[in-house]
C-alpha cells in the first residue's frame, strides 16, 4: 500500500489552508463592522459553498477553471497551464468548500470585542496596521485558530468537488478521501479500513487538541472568568 | 485653545454644534442619544462632520471638504465608556503603548497611584484602577486636549469621588483643555469650569 494520499492529503489541506486563513480573515476584516447595501448578498455568497451539495460546486469549479471556461481559458493563454486533474485543482477545490468555516469564524472573531479598544489604539497614534497586528489580530485569534482547525480538517475531508474537477489520479489527486472510495470499490477492504482509521484520528485530534487549548487559553483574558 | 464647529447629519436629527474652550474643563451635558459621544468622536477623527471646522492650538483639525486630519496626527487623548482598556496587556503595555516618554510615564504612575498595579491584567484590577489606567494611558500620550466620555459612570459612589479629585489634580498639573461628557448634572456641577448642555445635536440656552 502505498502513503502517497496520506502525504497528498496534508499537503493539499496545508497550502488550501494557509489560503483560506489569509483570504478569510481579510475579507472578514474589511465586512465585518461594515454596513451597506448588498452585505447580506455578499455574505450569502461567500457561505454558499456551505450549503451547496460538493458536486455543485464542483460543476461550477469545472466550468470556471476548465479549459473553456473563463479562467481556465485566461490561464492557458498566459501561462499555458491546465489546471484541471492536477493537485493545484484539488487545491482550489479545498479553498472553495473550506472558505465559508473560515470567514464565519473570523467574521464573529472580529465582532466579540469592543471596537473602542482598536479605537482606543488609533487615538495614540497608531496606525492601522499596527492597531491590526498587536490588537485586532490578538483579540481575534482565539476565533480565528477555531476558524484555521476547521479549515483544515474540512480541506483534509474534502471529497466532492475534487472528483469533480481533480478526478482520481493516485499518485497525483488522489487524496485519503479519494483513496477510500477506490478501495471500497475495488473490494480492497483492509486498506480502506486503514485510510479511514487515519482519517478519523486526524479529524479527531485536530478537534480535541482545539477544544484544549480553547479552555486553556481563551478564558485568559476575559472579564468575569 | 480649541474651536468646534460642526454639522453632521444622524439619524434622527442634525449635530449642529459651536464652542470654543480654552485650557479649562467643559462638561457635555445631555441626555442619552443626545449627540454628546459623536462629538467626541468628530474632535478625535474617528468619524467626521459633514461640514464645519474644527481648529486645536493653531493647527487645523477638520475644515470643510479638505481632508481631515487622522486620527493619529490629532494628539487628542480619549477615554472611553468601560475604559476599552487592551484586555491581553498588561496595565505596563497598555500605558505605555502610545506612551511619548518614559520618564512623564513614572511620574504619572505614581501620580495616579498604580506602580503596583503595573504587571496585572485588566481583568484582576477594580473599576476605579481601570478608570486611573486609563486616565494615565490617555496622558502618557501627551495631549494636547483630553476627550472623557462618561468615565465615571460604572463607579461606586466613593470610587467616583476618588475619581473626581485625581482628574481635578491631573488637570491642574498639565494644563490643557479637557472635555467630559455626563448625564449626571452633579458630577457636571462639581468638574466643569463651563456646562454646555444639549439636547438632539443643538445647544441648549
Amino acid at each position: 500500500m502505498s502513503y502517497s494520499p496520506l502525504f497528498l492529503s496534508l499537503r493539499i489541506a496545508t497550502i488550501a489552508t494557509i489560503i483560506v486563513f489569509l483570504l478569510g480573515i481579510l475579507l472578514a476584516r474589511l465586512l465585518a463592522r461594515k454596513v451597506f447595501p448588498g452585505k447580506s448578498i455578499i455574505e450569502s455568497v461567500l457561505l454558499l459553498p456551505l450549503v451547496l451539495p460538493p458536486t455543485v460546486v464542483g460543476f461550477g469549479l469545472l466550468y470556471l477553471f476548465g479549459v473553456n471556461g473563463p479562467v481556465g481559458q485566461w490561464l492557458l493563454y498566459f501561462f499555458d497551464y491546465k489546471i484541471v486533474f492536477t493537485w493545484v485543482a484539488a487545491v482550489v477545490a479545498a479553498v472553495v468548500v473550506s472558505f465559508p468555516l473560515m470567514y464565519q469564524s473570523a467574521s464573529a472573531a472580529f465582532q466579540n470585542y469592543d471596537p473602542n479598544i482598536e479605537n482606543a489604539a488609533l487615538t495614540m497614534g497608531a496606525s492601522r496596521v499596527k492597531v491590526f497586528f498587536t490588537v485586532s489580530f490578538p483579540l481575534a485569534w482565539p476565533g480565528l485558530l477555531a476558524g484555521l482547525v476547521l479549515t483544515f480538517a474540512r480541506a483534509l475531508g474534502e471529497f466532492g468537488a475534487t472528483l469533480m474537477i481533480a478526478g482520481n489520479i493516485p499518485g497525483v489527486t488522489s487524496t485519503i478521501p479519494l483513496a477510500i472510495y477506490s478501495a471500497v470499490e475495488a473490494g480492497r477492504m483492509e486498506q480502506a479500513y486503514t485510510w479511514v482509521i487515519i482519517i478519523i484520528a486526524l479529524g479527531f485530534s485536530s478537534v480535541l487538541w482545539l477544544n484544549w487549548w480553547t479552555k486553556r487559553n481563551v478564558m485568559a483574558f476575559k472579564q468575569d472568568s | 485653545m480649541l474651536s468646534v464647529d460642526i454639522k453632521k447629519k444622524l439619524k434622527n436629527f442634525t449635530l449642529d454644534l459651536a464652542f470654543s474652550m480654552d485650557k479649562e474643563i467643559i462638561v457635555l451635558f445631555g441626555p442619552s442619544g443626545s449627540g454628546k459621544t459623536t462629538t467626541l468622536h468628530c474632535i478625535s477623527g474617528l468619524t467626521h462632520p459633514d461640514d464645519g471646522r474644527i481648529q486645536l492650538n493653531g493647527r487645523t483639525l477638520f475644515s470643510g471638504s479638505d481632508k481631515p486630519l487622522p486620527v493619529q496626527k490629532r494628539r487628542v487623548g480619549y477615554v472611553f465608556q468601560d475604559y476599552a482598556l487592551f484586555p491581553h496587556m498588561t496595565v505596563r503595555k497598555n500605558i505605555l503603548y502610545g506612551a511619548e516618554d518614559q520618564q512623564e510615564v513614572d511620574q504619572l504612575v505614581t501620580a495616579l497611584g498604580i506602580d503596583h498595579l503595573m504587571e496585572e491584567y485588566p481583568k484582576n484590577i477594580s473599576g476605579g484602577e481601570k478608570q486611573r489606567v486609563a486616565l494615565a494611558r490617555a496622558f502618557a500620550t501627551e495631549p494636547d486636549l483630553l476627550l472623557l466620555d462618561e468615565p465615571f459612570s460604572s463607579l461606586d459612589a466613593n470610587v467616583k469621588e476618588e475619581c473626581h479629585h485625581e482628574l481635578l489634580r491631573l488637570h491642574d498639573k498639565w494644563e490643557i483643555p479637557v472635555i467630559l461628557v455626563t448625564h449626571d448634572r452633579n458630577e457636571a456641577e462639581k468638574l466643569a469650569d463651563r456646562i454646555i448642555e444639549i439636547d438632539h445635536g443643538r445647544l441648549v440656552v
